[in-house]
């Protein structure tokens, strides 16, 4: 694998993977902890919109992502606490609304939209460099926003009610942490696209919780587990010519179910 | 004079048309320790909230220490009802005691020193600090009920609000637990809410039955027709031996 490293494109790959891994691991466990897989999921598909806007206004669509993502964590967020719409209806229909408006502007932009299957699927051997220094940069972002708020996050996830009761601003935060998922998003689009993002955030933090109980080290551990997934699947993706979006949640899926069934019954024992 | 700590004039809370509080009146003080009964759906969590400044009311006026409930949560402790939280959560008890200190450390900051010496307090009131690094989930329900106390005094709450806070305990936990709320009681104006009357009726000195009005004679004591009104059926109260009766001799 070692000649590999000489090529431009498997380095940015490689480091893509491993700025997926952090964002992913680190909000991931949110994701987890807190049960927010769906408005998760729906954040993710509906940033298609902005894939679709970039297309149409003709910049490079990543940065059509990233407005639009926050925007649909945003309004799920505040529809889902505000309004009398049940939560999961209510992230059903902006999840629904955000995908319809890309295929809009795709199909209203002149042309043949190029990669598009990049964004649905992802394509980590198409990274190109100035997208790693963006994932660089939302990766401190993330990591400086958590570090911050470590305490509140906590408190929010474990009980959001009383984290109110203490004075804390428990919407505004819960606010903040779904544009945090958004901004992991548009880190994650590039490696596994729109479709398969909800796997990075859910499979290295959910298989980290099977070995610890500490929330930071469930962080460190997914983002571990991120990294060898990633650059284990862009490996094999290489071997067999399959693309590597999806290689690397085939292994993923493989190694958590693998571990549900033979060794995660053990789990919850460890700390009892 | 003892100073009023929750004062509720005319409060109604209404949810799409249907009340849930109707024409509240009460009066908290002090040193109260105040038990409220009531059926299930009768109201008592909507009380409690709006006491906290979750739920607002529809109509009438809610003091907690003479401010808005909202300014006054710094100096209210909450215990909120059992199996509300996953009991999976990855977090220590240390940690989820440290949360209750959260409204006085302020945003962006780390726990002082001082929020720690109040949790290794608060733990050793509540008799669990041999516990603090155990996750959560992994300790029995009268051990857990003991942390979310410790969570809610951490604070040094002048008033605290307990809601059912015997479920999912047994009796000899229970027991202790009420020796625990005894010691509590010097400190600060309780309020608890529960439908085990028997428990109620051995621990509170004053006495309220909510079934979305409320009744209630500022005393230990409810009327055999209050208790009828409420629960809307004849209701079988079996007192803690005399001293502790919730109804009058009749």
């Amino acid at each position: 694998m070692m000649e590999l490293l000489h090529y431009e494109f498997v380095r940015n790959a490689i480091a893509a993977g491993i700025l997926a891994s952090i964002a992913c691991g680190i909000i991931g466990v949110y994701v987890v902890v807190k049960r927010i897989v769906f408005i998760s999921g729906g954040i993710a598909h509906a940033s298609f919109g902005g894939v679709g806007l970039g297309y149409y206004l003709g910049i490079n669509p990543i940065f059509g992502v990233l407005p639009f993502s926050i925007a649909s964590a945003l309004s799920m967020g505040l529809v889902s606490k505000r309004s009398k719409i049940p939560e999961d209806t209510a992230i059903g229909i902006l999840w629904a609304l955000g995908m319809s408006i890309g295929i809009i502007f795709v199909s209203l932009t002149p042309g043949y939209a190029p990669d598009l299957m990049t964004y649905l699927f992802g394509n980590i051997l198409t990274v190109p460099f100035s997208d790693v220094l963006l994932m660089l940069t939302l990766d401190t972002v993330i990591i400086l926003v958590v570090y911050s708020f470590y305490k509140e996050f906590l408190a929010l996830c474990f009980d959001e009610e009383f984290t109110e009761v203490l004075g804390v601003p428990a919407e505004r935060l819960y606010l903040v942490l779904l544009c945090l998922i958004a901004l992991t998003v548009v880190v994650l689009i590039r490696v596994v696209g729109i479709i398969l993002v909800i796997a990075l955030l859910t499979i290295p933090a959910a298989l980290s919780r099977q070995f610890t109980a500490d929330l930071k080290k469930m962080m460190m551990l997914s983002i571990l587990f991120g990294a060898v997934f990633s650059i284990g699947g862009i490996w094999l993706s290489y071997l067999f010519d399959v693309p590597s979006g999806a290689t690397i949640v085939l292994v993923m899926s493989l190694v958590y179910l693998v571990h549900s069934l033979v060794g995660g019954s053990g789990s919850k024992e460890q700390f009892e | 004079m003892d100073r009023e700590v929750i004062v509720f004039k005319d409060v109604w809370v209404s949810y799409d048309g249907l009340h849930i509080l109707k024409e509240i009146n009460l009066v908290v003080k002090d040193h109260d320790f105040l038990g409220v009964i009531g059926p299930n759906g009768g109201g008592k969590s909507t009380l409690l909230k709006t006491i906290l400044g979750l739920v607002k009311p529809t109509k009438g006026e809610i003091k907690v220490f003479g401010d808005t409930p909202h300014n006054s949560r710094k100096d209210v402790g909450y215990v909120p009802q059992y199996s509300l939280f996953d009991p999976n959560f990855p977090i220590t008890v240390w940690d989820v005691v440290l949360m209750g200190r959260m409204g006085h450390t302020g945003l962006l900051k780390r726990y002082s020193e001082k929020d720690k010496k109040a949790a290794l307090d608060a733990l050793k009131t509540v008799e669990m600090l041999e516990y603090r690094d155990w996750q959560i989930g992994s300790l029995s329900g009268g051990q857990q009920q003991r942390v979310f106390i410790a969570r809610a005094v951490v604070g040094d709450p002048k008033l605290l609000l307990l809601d059912e806070p015997t479920t999912g305990i047994d009796t000899v936990m229970r027991d202790e637990f009420y020796e625990m709320l005894e010691k509590l009681k010097a400190k600060m104006a309780i309020v608890m809410v529960s439908h085990d009357i028997g428990a109620v009726s051995v621990l509170v000195d004053k006495i309220a039955c909510l079934n979305h009005t409320l009744y209630y004679h500022n005393s230990k004591e409810l009327t055999p027709e209050d208790l009828d009104a409420a629960y809307q059926c004849p209701v079988d109260l079996i007192a803690h031996g005399v001293p502790h009766r919730v109804l009058k001799k009749h």
